[in-house]
């Protein structure tokens, strides 16, 4: 049988309502753990959050002295410097924060001289310093850019649904923004800049996610007016269950291969993002609808039935 | 909607013909194409072409101190001048204070200073304040408005200069950017030691020569005792460590019209420099008067060497000797000729790829993009069949539509940016899925093949408007919250969102209604 589409079934019927109460236990308790995690052992920043320099050095062939480097490091008294062998072993990446009032350009040139002097002849493949300055100012503007996507969507839903389907869809990108960084924390990942540009990313899709499945919400109720809102989602996310199967599976894949061969610094974006395609799809189902269900329902007790016929969609 | 439209088609041939034409010359090796086609390649971010970034800040706080410490003297210069007898001359919190012995001559004083001081205003008035206070007390503050014009000044003054060393380095294609209101970001590619530039760029410059003042017993300075209109300068001459000077410069390197390195009688690097019509006047009036006496060269408040006058220099040309290398001396000779910095730079961020690394990011890139891709086809394909393969080429004009529009505005590619790519070549799949999943149902409900094509695009329009718009609205957050990867990450996005929605649509459109006219199939192949 080809093309394989034809081997799933064309019409499904799977009660997810049913599940909504198991499933949003379920992310319930994640997104605890997640604030939890927060707080213990608490995200991992990296330099773009935090401040500080990274240098990744490369000794040519001869493999690089760590004990002799971490030795006249510590000589200069910078508090915790890391040394650490990266990839092979003349590859070797340190790492330290500025100390207060120092100039971070001064900080690393002593640092170069040192290792230099522990060395001899180094290659630096990467530097990057960020003072406690800049570093402030991402953070500010990484949450205040993450808020305003959110922000931005709930209004574009609002604007386009309704107001509770901007509130399930809301609930559902918190959801998804929090259990990445679950993700994140768990891992161990460092967060950096280009994680941000992942969550938000990630928001664009679980939004995109879900405003197909309200937009067949939306249709479906226009269609069958008598139908219990529970039945409407089930009926809406049912029928658009092949387009997010293969739209989700496509998006895994191509990322797959990005986090498999784009290299080291594009892996934890990738695995963020294919994280994110998951739970995106996920929430979209499990957290989104359900909400419109828990609000959509007073509304409809408090509305008269049958609901006053609403004019045609051209 | 299938009927052949000549404008769908025409638009269809127009943009796979921009995208082919944009593209090619990333394709292809420099001197291929004929010099009238487009040649831009796509611009590569630092990060995988290798090179530095560097954000400086402008130190504001040190210029207006600076101000304040030439208002000091100015205050010591004309009170002296009109005889005025004082005390207590110094900074005192965001201004200077001084006391006027006389109490008479407290209300002469003000008037002096008040019409003499700083500059005189656009507005009317002066940028210096002049108040008088009790127990003969003068309080002399700079405006706050001038501490502000002097800042977006030195910022201006030192793109300029930054760009004078830069160029004269040799750095290819460097950009130098206001970022805020006092910083400047530098970009550098190629550069693969940041080291080197730093020190060009960072250095301040500030070139002045000054006299030495000899009556200061060796004692005074063992003890730090240094008259008021002297200072103490560290000295790197080899000969002492520190050199008392009078405060007021004979000469500074505003005056230098030329500056180069040379070599002096004993073949040692040395600085041959020129001064203008001011400068030389000024140097000659000093060295003839001061014959016998050492003056100091001072850079950045250091001297540099401490030669003794043998004679009056009126020609306005000299040499500063001093412990040079080759190097040393061709860089000081750059930093002179390009001016000295307003006000000192202190290096906020920086970051610094190797162009090894950025290959290596880059080879990774194009590895992944083309297994990315390679999985979508096969997967659209394995889905829907031939209308599969109509996605694929829908996805192919993408791409291509892509990295023409990316080529033509010269929007940086950066490593995020890739994956931006892989991520955009998914999405714009969806559009097609949502269209075909929209056609299945259409046959589902009764319609006609021909018709249930036709309403699968008609109906999943506003779907795929709407979802694509969540896509749009991150990626202009992202590109007002980032920095250069991020940006560019987001206008990656943004641009392959505009063009997945555009040839999803319209291409396989076509493509569609182009096989039901060749085979006037009864079923789709879909179903």
């Amino acid at each position: 049988m080809w093309p394989l589409i034809k081997l799933l079934p064309t019409k499904t019927n799977f009660p997810f309502v049913s599940l909504a109460r198991l499933f949003a236990t379920l992310s319930i308790i994640a997104v605890i753990a997640t604030v939890v995690g927060a707080f213990y052992p608490g995200l991992n920043l990296g330099i773009d959050f935090k401040g500080g320099n990274i240098l990744e050095l490369n000794t040519g062939a001869r493999p690089v002295d760590l004990a002799k480097v971490r030795g006249v490091l510590n000589g200069l008294d910078l508090g915790d410097v890391q040394v650490q062998s990266f990839g092979k072993p003349n590859d070797a990446v340190v790492r330290f924060q500025t100390p207060a009032g120092a100039n971070p350009g001064a900080v690393v040139t002593r640092v170069k001289g040192a290792i230099s002097q522990a060395l001899g002849q180094v290659t630096y493949s990467r530097t990057d310093e960020i003072g406690a300055e800049i570093s402030d100012e991402l953070k500010i503007k990484g949450v205040g850019a993450l808020l305003a996507a959110v922000g931005l969507m709930l209004i574009y839903i609002w604007f386009r649904f309704e107001l509770q389907f901007g509130l399930g869809a809301v609930v559902a990108l918190f959801h998804d923004v929090t259990l990445s960084f679950g993700l994140i924390i768990l891992l161990r990942l460092e967060f950096s800049l280009n994680l941000v540009a992942a969550l938000l990313t990630i928001i664009g899709y679980s939004m995109n996610d879900t405003v197909v499945v309200f937009d067949r919400l939306r249709e479906n109720r226009r269609k069958f007016k008598r139908m219990p809102l529970r039945e409407l989602i089930d009926l809406s996310v049912n029928e658009t269950l092949t387009r997010t199967v293969i739209t989700g599976l496509t998006a895994l894949l191509a990322l797959s291969g990005l986090a498999v061969f784009g290299g080291e610094s594009l892996r934890p974006l990738s695995i963020v993002l294919l994280f994110g395609i998951v739970i995106g799809t996920y929430s979209s189902i499990y957290v989104a609808s359900p909400i419109i269900l828990l609000w959509g329902v007073k509304k409809d007790d408090a509305a008269a039935t049958p609901i006053a016929p609403q004019p045609a969609r051209t | 909607m299938l009927a052949f439209s000549r404008w769908k088609i025409g638009l269809v041939v127009v943009s796979v013909l921009f995208g082919v034409i944009f593209t090619l010359p990333n394709l292809l090796p420099v001197g291929v194409l004929p010099s009238w086609a487009p040649s831009q390649r796509l611009n590569l971010g630092l990060d995988l072409q290798g090179g530095s970034y560097l954000l400086y800040e402008v130190d504001t706080a040190a210029l207006q101190k600076e101000r304040l410490t030439n208002l000091v003297e100015d205050v010591r210069t004309r009170l002296r001048a009109a005889s005025i007898d004082f005390s207590g001359l110094g900074l005192s919190g965001v201004g200077v204070g001084v006391r006027i012995s006389n109490p008479a001559q407290v209300s002469q004083a003000a008037t002096l200073l008040g019409g003499a001081l700083g500059e005189r205003q656009i507005g009317g008035g002066r940028d210096v304040t002049v108040q008088t206070a009790p127990d003969q007390q003068l309080a002399i503050t700079l405006s706050a408005a001038s501490a502000h014009a002097a800042a977006v000044d030195a910022v201006t003054r030192s793109i300029e200069i930054i760009r004078k060393r830069i160029d004269a380095l040799g750095t290819k294609d460097p950009s130098i950017t206001q970022q805020g209101a006092t910083r400047i970001v530098v970009e550098a590619p190629g550069e693969s030691d940041p080291e080197k530039l730093k020190s060009v760029i960072g250095k301040t410059a500030k070139l002045t020569f000054q006299m030495v003042d000899m009556d200061v017993s060796p004692e005074d300075v063992a003890a730090g005792r240094v008259p008021a209109d002297d200072e103490m300068l560290p000295s790197e001459d080899g000969f002492r460590p520190a050199y008392v000077v009078k405060r007021r410069s004979v000469v500074t390197g505003e005056m230098l019209t030329s500056a180069s390195a040379s070599h002096d009688e004993n073949n040692r690097p040395d600085i041959s420099f020129a001064f203008n019509g001011q400068g030389a006047r000024r140097f000659a009036e000093t060295t003839s008067q001061n014959i016998g006496k050492p003056f100091a060269i001072v850079l950045d408040k250091r001297v540099i060497s401490a030669p003794v006058i043998n004679g009056a220099i009126t020609g306005g040309s000299g040499q500063i000797t001093g412990n040079f290398t080759e190097d040393s001396a061709h860089d000081l000779a750059l930093l002179l000729r390009s001016g000295a910095l307003p006000a000192p730079l202190n290096v906020v961020e920086q970051h610094t790829v190797g162009a090894e690394l950025g290959a290596d990011a880059v080879k990774a890139g194009q590895i992944s993009i083309l297994i990315g891709a390679g999985l979508i086809f096969a997967f659209i394909i394995l889905s829907y069949g031939l209308f599969g393969v109509f996605a694929a080429i829908a996805l192919v004009v993408n791409g291509l539509m892509i990295v023409g529009a990316m080529s033509l505005t010269q929007a940086t590619l950066t490593l995020p940016g890739i994956a931006g790519l892989v991520l955009t070549l998914a999405v714009a799949v969806d559009a097609n899925v949502l269209i075909y999943e929209r056609m299945r149902d259409e046959v589902r409900a009764g319609r006609p093949a021909m018709s249930a094509a036709d309403a699968g695009f008609g109906r999943a329009l506003t779907t795929i408007i709407d979802a694509n718009v969540t896509t749009l609205v991150a990626a202009v957050i992202m590109f007002q919250f980032g920095s250069g990867p991020v940006k560019g990450f987001a206008w990656t996005l943004f641009i392959g969102v505009i063009t997945s929605v555009f040839t999803a649509v319209l291409i396989t459109q076509v493509l569609i209604g182009w096989w039901f006219r060749a085979f006037r199939r009864k079923t789709l192949p879909i179903i």
